[in-house]
């Protein structure tokens, strides 16, 4: 089986793993001084690490094991094995995955998360008020809903 | 990675006793490079002589005497004369994030957990001038120490203020209950009121600190409620 057929094959396929390590992935690295970091699989060294660049996200190239990684649903398309650099720059901005993954949300979850972590003592009050006031215009609602039905 | 500390460069060969002298450490640490801060002068000493006047026509009329007489005789034995103290009363240094008009948390008392003003460092003590306003959540004007505070970023104007210090605090004696009767008569004593100036001047300080913290109904009810921790909620990862 041809390469290009095995790969779109599987990928495709119901039921088997949907995100796959291969060349043009694109991968969240989640240790090291780049966590929290997209990253490109630029090569896989073997069974356990593989080489990524991220040279628009500020990753230098290097290897990274697989279980210090994860997967996104991201691939770049027609991405060159073994691409150096400033290739890997070039597919990667003129794919806009840095767009393609802020919209995702798995992002946007992130994005919250450190949204809510600087949060001041202030402004948790204040969220905790306009939840309070949310929650009772939707109570209101459901009980009126509620008595008619 | 996270880095670990390293062993101090001059370890105890014995308690008490370090691998290396002070002038080591001196030029190791680089002391000679940093700013000196020059020692506090000496306060002026006072005068070693003073003039007299000598009465009788044919004494010359003034002399110029020693204060204090000299000794007729030695102590035979030395005396040991106590080391001067040279250590210095410092004011207390406030943590950065502690300026007027931040908005503090008490951790600790009667008051715990209730947002209060900080108004500004007394000289004396070197305790922070807190109120709560006491309008807003019955904190009254009320010294505290730093370490029982969390200090928020969030910060309002204070203003005036200036000649407060720690004698707004002290106590007021009492007279001493000479008789028997008096003395078994405190039991049955009231409650003592609630000095009145103290009251008043409370209120002058609160009037424009509530004015401004009116503006912005949030903020208002901020200052009413009481900080708590919930659960999954941990106090050295929060931002305050």
């Amino acid at each position: 089986m041809a390469w290009d057929s095995f790969h779109e094959s599987t990928r495709f396929r119901k039921g088997a793993f949907k995100r796959l390590v291969e060349v043009g992935r694109v991968v969240f690295l989640n240790y090291g001084d780049d966590t929290g970091k997209l990253a490109v699989i630029v090569d896989i060294i073997d069974h356990n690490r593989a080489l990524v660049d991220g040279p628009s996200t500020g990753v230098p190239r290097h290897s990274h094991p697989y279980r210090r990684l994860t997967l996104t649903d991201i691939v770049i398309e027609k991405f060159p094995r073994g691409a150096r650099s400033p290739t890997v720059k070039k597919f990667f901005d003129n794919q806009k995955i840095l767009e393609k993954w802020n919209k995702t949300s798995w992002a946007k979850k992130l994005e919250n998360r450190k949204k809510r972590a600087s949060l001041s003592d202030f402004d948790r009050f204040k969220l905790l008020k306009l939840k309070k006031q949310r929650r009772f215009i939707l109570q209101k609602e459901v009980s009126a809903l509620k008595a008619k039905s | 990675m996270a880095r670990t500390n390293h062993a101090p460069r001059n370890s105890f060969l014995v308690p008490g006793i370090t691998r290396y002298s002070r002038s080591v450490i001196y030029s190791k640490k680089a002391i000679y490079k940093r700013k000196k801060t020059p020692q506090p002068k000496p306060e002026t000493k006072p005068a070693q002589f003073k003039t007299v006047e000598i009465k009788g026509d044919k004494n010359g009329k003034e002399r110029f005497i020693p204060v204090h007489k000299a000794p007729r005789f030695y102590p035979a034995e030395d005396v040991p004369v106590p080391k001067k103290s040279r250590k210095l009363n410092k004011t207390t240094k406030l943590r950065a994030s502690i300026t007027p008009g931040t908005i503090l948390i008490l951790l600790a008392g009667r008051f715990r957990g209730k947002r209060v003003v900080f108004l500004k460092q007394l000289p004396g003590s070197g305790l922070l001038l807190v109120t709560g306003p006491y309008k807003l959540n019955g904190v009254p004007l009320r010294r505290v120490n730093q370490a029982y505070v969390i200090a928020t970023t969030t910060k309002i104007n204070v203003s005036g203020l200036d000649k407060f210090d720690d004698n707004y605090f002290k106590r007021e004696k009492n007279a001493k209950k000479s008789t028997e009767e008096e003395f078994f008569k405190e039991g049955e004593k009231k409650k003592k009121e609630f000095p009145a100036e103290k009251a008043t001047f409370q209120k002058e300080v609160d009037k424009s600190l509530v004015a401004t913290i009116r503006k912005d109904i949030d903020l208002y009810h901020y200052l009413r409620s009481r900080f708590t921790l919930t659960k999954g909620v941990f106090p050295h990862k929060l931002k305050f």
